[in-house]
């Protein structure tokens, strides 16, 4: 299976989700930069911090961090205030930035951290430092995937745990025709489950389109059907049996634009005739037989694991 | 792009419990719901349409779309918005028709999905 873990994506995506507030420190220390260079170190030893924003009259004028006491220090360290050793005109980012940019801000001037500003007011509301850059999205990712990831681990690793020589999980869901409230929930139940056994996004999106599409089919023309999904290790097969009318002319209902669908269907955004083609587009394989009358039988196979599926379905035959 | 900055263009109203902060990465103004599902790109997509029933939703869900945002002013029922809500979907309505909203949306920099 394809586990999601360490997906460089999801980091990306949080990255510009997040903003630096959420992961900036509110409690700003701040010196004067009328404060003598000797009394520096003693501020950044008790807080234990790299570097303060120098604010004269609520405003940012500087930055003064361990490397300039270091370097007024080596210079001989001669009395004067923090004005003369501070980084001027410092980069400063904005609360409402996203964290993407802050790491990019970070890589870009090699600093250790920034002043965080209010957009609105400019007065600084926070700092933030590369390590509370990391902790917010560690943070973040524990939060999210915390609960869904146990449920996740757990389930991708069933075929593991199973000693056999050959499994296969089966999934059994009831469609009621007609019922246009509940179409699509057995497509949804299906949906959730592959993503818990930790099946790659891509797939489970191709397999949550064909099926909703037959599920769709089901509600509208048929009294009633039922949805069967094999998933083992290499493929995933989903068989959707319908009782209803079914189809006289399968070859005609293969072409794109083909439908019978009655006007109250059209008008719900259905029934252009796409519904066999969208689910071809999506399978690896689709088999479609159909006795009037009383009904259609659908199998759609979508596979997991591209390089061993041919072996298995020829040593299933 | 988010849900907000998506509000803020179309002068939007979220409705139900959505998240603001929801990333939005692409859109796609449909009506014909089989036209949404015939995808190759619709992750964390918004889905402006004229349509409010429950489908819309379900069709949003299916293709991995983040938001639906309903056109001319129009609202869901309760059983979408409860849906909705269930599966982390964000709904928002607009007084705009796809049109505008697409234009907008566009001038933003919001790129459109990928077609087979």
């Amino acid at each position: 299976m394809n586990a999601n873990h360490g997906d460089p994506g999801v980091v990306q995506l949080l990255g510009q989700e997040l903003r630096i507030r959420d992961a900036m420190n509110r409690r700003v220390v701040t010196i004067s930069s009328r404060t003598p260079m000797s009394e520096l170190r003693p501020t950044l030893r008790a807080h234990r911090i790299a570097g303060i924003p120098v604010m004269d009259d609520g405003k940012l004028v500087g930055v003064i961090s361990v490397e300039d006491m270091v370097n007024w220090i080596t210079d001989g360290a001669v009395a004067c205030p923090v004005a003369e050793r501070m980084t001027r005109s410092p980069r400063a980012l904005y609360a409402d930035e996203t964290l993407v940019h802050a790491i990019n801000e970070f890589r870009k001037f090699g600093f250790f951290h920034f002043p965080v500003l209010d957009r609105d007011s400019g007065e600084v509301v926070g700092v933030v430092t590369r390590e509370d850059v990391i902790q917010c999205l560690l943070k973040r990712l524990e939060i999210d995937y915390h609960e869904e990831g146990i449920r996740h681990y757990r389930a991708s690793h069933i075929f593991e745990d199973i000693v056999a020589d050959k499994s296969a999980l089966l999934f059994h869901y009831y469609i009621i025709g007609q019922d246009f409230e509940k179409a699509g929930s057995s497509s949804s139940g299906l949906k959730k489950t592959l993503q818990r056994l930790g099946i790659h996004p891509d797939i489970v999106r191709r397999v949550a389109i064909a099926t909703y599409e037959a599920e769709m089919n089901t509600v509208i023309y048929a009294r009633t059907g039922e949805l069967i999904a094999k998933v083992d290790t290499n493929q995933i097969r989903v068989e959707i049996e319908d009782f209803g009318p079914g189809i006289p002319d399968i070859a005609a209902a293969l072409k794109p634009g083909f439908s019978t669908a009655p006007d109250w269907v059209r008008n719900l955004g259905f029934g252009a005739g796409m519904g066999l083609g969208n689910i071809q587009n999506c399978a690896d394989e689709m088999n479609i037989t159909s006795t009037v009358g009383k009904g259609i039988h659908l199998e759609i196979t979508i596979a997991i694991n591209k390089e061993r599926v041919k072996y298995e379905t020829k040593k299933d035959r | 792009m988010t849900v907000a900055d998506v509000k803020a263009a179309l002068d939007a109203e979220i409705i139900g419990a959505g998240d603001p902060e929801t990333v939005v990465l692409r859109a796609c103004a449909c009506d014909l719901l089989s036209d949404v599902l015939r995808c190759v790109t619709r992750e964390k997509a918004i889905l402006l349409t004229n349509l409010t029933h429950l489908q819309t939703v379900r069709v949003a869900e299916m293709v991995d779309a983040a938001a639906v945002c309903y056109m001319r002013g129009k609202r869901p029922g309760d059983d979408v918005i409860r849906l909705a809500e269930e599966k982390g979907m964000v709904l928002l309505t607009t007084k705009m028709t796809s049109y505008e909203a697409s234009g907008q949306l566009c001038r933003l920099g919001l790129s459109g999905c990928e077609h087979d």
